[in-house]
């Protein structure tokens, strides 16, 4: 038990006293996570309204293929991603391998799938009238797009909320492509693998409340995004 | 639209913070375990990136990983501890220029109650044997690291087969595996460096049941990727690095490290005499 209590205020103290290199992890972290984050939206976000408001041949698998891949074992995209950027896979020749980009490209793939699957849930609930509405008073398609987008952005901003949960948690795929290389391409989730590995129990509890706190309050700000339009 | 904006400026803001950690030349080392977790490179490495201006890229994991990874030109340098997997490395010319660094030794830990009798063993094989005599637990790196190896060497040399439900193989690094052995009291064969580094933090209480046999000598070696196979590797840095590790100051914070912590030096710097 003594570990809980140790855990908390190491992280208290942690946070307090603003250590360097836990500060470091922690926005490298977010800076990784967002980053990803973004990229998987700009994608996703109009493939979940083109296939969510669309009608089309190969619609329904499509769906379910988006739906199977949001459940993407994170060590599989990891492993897929490294033998493309290693030196001896097709893309070798970009150093890609034990970047922090490598985790960027990594997390985008397993944050898009889920983007696109809640948008297409999210943009299928919108009455059809919005759209025949924005339609009818002249708006072009990227108009209308907006207008149904805008319908929709309680769904939309949690199903990017969803995509930054996703991979803020992951450790499988960061720890493979980005080697926990200290000060460079170390995150949080990594960080607490080789602290439990190096027997640091305590302290890696400690970094797990700050993931938690971090997580906590990106939800906060976006929640805040939320009701501001109000 | 506001919120667009907004949006855009935190990708922004990203990207741009992103751009900036890319200055600066970076050397990439793979390493086991061993090395990073008992903090050793932590000491080493620093004046070496001062004097040279590179910034040392440490990616920890186990022998056989290291020099994978070294194989496939994705690291420019490679320490690691594994005498004939080094050997054949450089045999089949993905490396140059191989230098011995230290050497610490393995050791057989278990329980303290000791139930197999290993204190009584003469040799390393003999514990081995009576281990699996007495089906005592025991827990295996099974994960192809420096240690692993050694361990395999050693069953090969018993006659004795390592399987049965006694032999639990935990495919994980040293830390990992002495915690186990902790929880379910259990025999190991553990390198001494993370073995008194767990045992100066009080992380585990078992004792070192059987040392000393000059098949657990551990010697560590630094290996430059061969340029000729890889040549965009930063060869003249690794070449810089192998002749800083060796250097008389490089093998002086060796000799000097973990002294005050553990009371004794975790590794043996062999490089130069007298450092």
């Amino acid at each position: 038990m003594d570990y809980i209590s140790d855990a908390i205020l190491n992280a208290l103290w942690l946070i307090l006293s603003l250590d360097r290199e836990v500060f470091g992890i922690t926005l490298l972290s977010l800076r990784v996570s967002a980053t990803a984050t973004v990229f998987a939206s700009l994608v996703g976000i109009p493939i979940g309204f083109i296939i969510g408001t669309g009608d089309f041949w190969g619609k329904r698998p499509l769906i379910t293929l988006f739906n199977t891949l949001m459940a993407f074992p994170t060590v599989v995209v990891g492993l897929l991603l490294y033998s493309f950027i290693s030196r001896q896979g097709p893309l070798g020749h970009l150093g890609l391998l034990f970047t922090p980009w490598a985790m960027v490209i990594g997390q985008f793939v397993l944050a898009t799938p889920i983007i696109v699957a809640l948008n297409i849930s999210a943009t299928q609930g919108i009455d059809p009238r919005v759209r025949l509405t924005a339609l009818s008073m002249g708006a072009n398609t990227l108009q209308t797009a907006i207008t149904v987008l805008s319908e929709a952005r309680f769904a939309l901003i949690s199903a990017v909320i969803a995509g930054f949960g996703r991979v803020i948690t992951e450790v499988g795929c960061a720890l493979m492509v980005g080697g926990n290389i200290r000060g460079y391409t170390r995150i949080l989730t990594t960080a607490i693998a080789l602290e439990t590995t190096k027997g640091e129990f305590a302290f890696s509890l400690a970094l797990g409340f700050i993931l938690l706190a971090v997580a906590f309050l990106v939800n906060i700000f976006f929640h805040w995004l939320q009701v501001r339009r109000e | 639209m506001k919120k667009l904006t907004l949006l855009t400026l935190i990708f922004l803001v990203v990207v741009v913070s992103f751009s900036l950690t890319h200055a600066g030349e970076r050397l990439r080392l793979s390493t086991t375990t061993s090395t990073e977790n008992s903090g050793l490179l932590h000491a080493l490495l620093p004046p070496f990136e001062e004097m040279f201006n590179v910034k040392v890229d440490v990616i920890p994991v186990g022998t056989g990983q290291a020099l994978k990874l070294a194989e496939n030109g994705d690291v420019d340098i490679t320490l690691v501890h594994a005498r004939h997997l080094e050997d054949r490395f450089i045999r089949e010319g993905y490396g140059v220029n191989r230098r011995d660094v230290m050497y610490n030794d393995f050791v057989i830990i278990g329980p303290e109650s000791d139930p197999a009798g290993v204190r009584k063993a003469k040799t390393a094989a003999d514990a081995f044997k009576k281990i699996a005599l007495k089906r005592g637990t025991f827990i295996s790196r099974g994960d192809n690291s420096g240690t692993h190896v050694k361990e395999m060497e050693i069953w090969k040399t018993t006659g004795k087969k390592s399987s049965g439900s006694w032999y639990l193989e935990a495919g994980k690094g040293m830390g990992t595996v002495l915690t186990m052995a902790y929880e379910k009291r259990a025999y190991t064969l553990a390198d001494r460096g993370t073995y008194l580094a767990f045992l100066g933090k009080k992380k585990i209480d078992l004792p070192v049941l059987f040392e000393g046999d000059p098949v657990l000598f551990n010697p560590y070696g630094i290996i430059a990727v061969n340029p000729a196979r890889h040549p965009h590797i930063d060869y003249v840095k690794a070449m810089a690095l192998i002749g800083w590790v060796t250097s008389k100051q490089g093998q002086k914070i060796i000799k000097e490290f973990g002294k005050d912590r553990f009371g004794q030096p975790l590794f043996i710097p062999v490089a130069v005499p007298n450092p």
